[in-house]
């Protein structure tokens, strides 16, 4: 699931630094997302992976790390392939 | 509604005292000399009501946000320049209490706004970032001896800088942040030296003494807030700003109302069929716009106050939260400046002119910095982006 984030977030994220090298809790807003590319990173993981985030979970938190989307993800059932 | 804690209601009762006997004697020549409120604020002071938002145990007056608010509110209806001052002020004051837990810099710091009346002003907009307060182009740079930080910012506007006596900065964490990882820092007087770029002689809110500024200064690294900058945006700092700013919007159309209602009562006292004059026809559509603006700035207050009393504060930090109070602050900073053209409607000559009692112009003139101040189109276009992804809005 961590390798989908990462293609997401290089074609969405919009991050100066190459995104192969961040850890997967490095806080992607420390390294220069903006909050448009932001959303635009929520809009195509809803997309990729079939969910739709609930208001509660719309947070700049949750979408701070790697780490932290793929939580959310399980949160909302998404399996995590064998 | 609930019952008033008495606290707050002795607060309230003695800023509508600094209302009616200072500011409101005071606001035409605050407004025609575009000059600070200096009165008002002695007499703001003298009640202590500048640590209104601080804590009883740091010594301030621990007084609800909501009767704060209202103290907006009341301000505004006598001198919006007043009103603005006072709640520019709180919005720092509150933000900085919201998040001082666990750094004994600041509550010490609060405890001296307490003690000191010291006054705040905010330093957030810069020159290069198009009104964006989410981005900074100054940094703090830490010095050589690890004991002192430093930095320099380009303000276009800082309101009533040169009356300061604090400011509230916000900056680049470091050198080398990105223009969104931001801190917030707290300068004290005697710390800053501010090098005025700009005249000020501006339409409206003219006691607000809002030219540019540099702003140079040295402060100890604990001077900020440790909690993460965006956190204390969703959280504090913007449904703060939107809530105080349009309870004061509302205090300045209430008194616009005000003034075409007495217009409309001297007209009907002159007639002698005991219809209502055309006129009264005009003020009840009025009454119809000024109740639609008094709904959203209560229902935002209330939702705001709700919010604030869960444990986390988690609804706070919601796309959909963000929404909510961005939409407070279009609603309001539209709806304020229509009634008080409403009104200038209904007084007709009287109204437009400066020398009347049912005057309006300061009003209508005060109220349209409100779509500018934090530029409304800017707030639409973030909204429009967190559109895209919210469902409950």
């Amino acid at each position: 699931m961590t390798d989908d984030i990462r293609q997401l977030i290089k074609e969405f994220g919009r991050l100066p630094v190459d995104v192969d090298t961040l850890a997967t809790d490095a806080d992607l807003y420390q390294a220069g997302m903006s909050s448009h590319a932001s959303v635009n990173l929520m809009l195509a993981i809803e997309d990729h992976f079939d969910v739709e985030f609930p208001d509660r979970m719309l947070t700049r938190g949750v979408f701070e790390s790697i780490d932290a989307i793929a939580a959310a993800l399980t949160e909302l059932g998404v399996q995590v392939p064998a | 509604m609930s019952v008033m804690a008495d606290g707050d209601r002795a607060f309230l009762d003695s800023i509508i005292e600094v209302a009616d006997e200072v500011a409101g004697p005071h606001a035409d020549s605050v407004d025609r000399d575009a000059r600070f409120p200096a009165e008002a604020l002695d007499a703001l002071r003298a009640e202590r009501a500048l640590s209104a938002t601080i804590p009883a145990e740091l010594g301030g007056g621990g007084i609800s946000f909501s009767a704060v608010a209202r103290g907006c509110f009341e301000l505004g209806r006598r001198c919006g320049s007043t009103a603005m001052v006072f709640a520019m002020h709180h919005i720092q004051v509150a933000t900085i209490a919201r998040h001082a837990a666990g750094s004994q810099w600041l509550e010490s710091y609060l405890a001296s706004v307490a003690a000191d009346q010291r006054l705040v002003a905010s330093v957030t907009t810069e020159l290069g970032t198009g009104g964006d307060m989410g981005r900074s182009i100054a940094a703090l740079q830490p010095g050589e001896d690890g004991v002192t930080a430093s930095f320099e910012k380009q303000a276009p506007v800082i309101s009533y800088g040169a009356q300061a006596d604090d400011l509230f900065v916000t900056l680049r964490r470091s050198p080398d942040a990105e223009q969104n990882d931001q801190v917030i820092a707290v300068a004290q007087r005697g710390q800053f030296a501010l090098e005025q770029t700009g005249t000020w002689d501006p339409l409206g809110m003219r006691g607000t003494c809002s030219p540019g500024f540099v702003v140079r200064a040295q402060i100890a690294p604990e001077q900020t807030l440790a909690t993460p900058f965006p956190q204390i945006m969703a959280e504090s700092m913007v449904p703060i700003t939107h809530i105080l700013w349009s309870h004061l919007w509302l205090g300045i159309a209430t008194d616009a109302f005000d003034r075409a209602r007495a217009f409309v009562r001297a007209a009907a006292k002159g007639s002698s069929d005991g219809a209502p004059p055309p006129v009264a026809i005009r003020l009840s559509h009025l009454l119809a716009e000024l109740s639609l603006l008094r709904a959203e700035v209560a229902s935002g207050l209330a939702e705001f106050v709700e919010a604030s009393e869960e444990p986390s504060r988690e609804r706070l930090l919601t796309m959909t939260s963000t929404l909510r109070f961005n939409n407070l602050k279009i609603a309001a900073s539209e709806q304020a400046p229509r009634v008080c053209q409403g009104a200038m409607g209904v007084c007709g000559i009287m109204g437009f002119k400066n020398d009347s009692p049912y005057s309006v112009g300061r009003h209508l003139r005060d109220t349209m910095s409100a779509s500018l101040m934090i530029a409304n189109e800017r707030i639409h276009q973030t909204n429009a982006s967190l559109l895209l992804i919210a469902k409950d809005v």
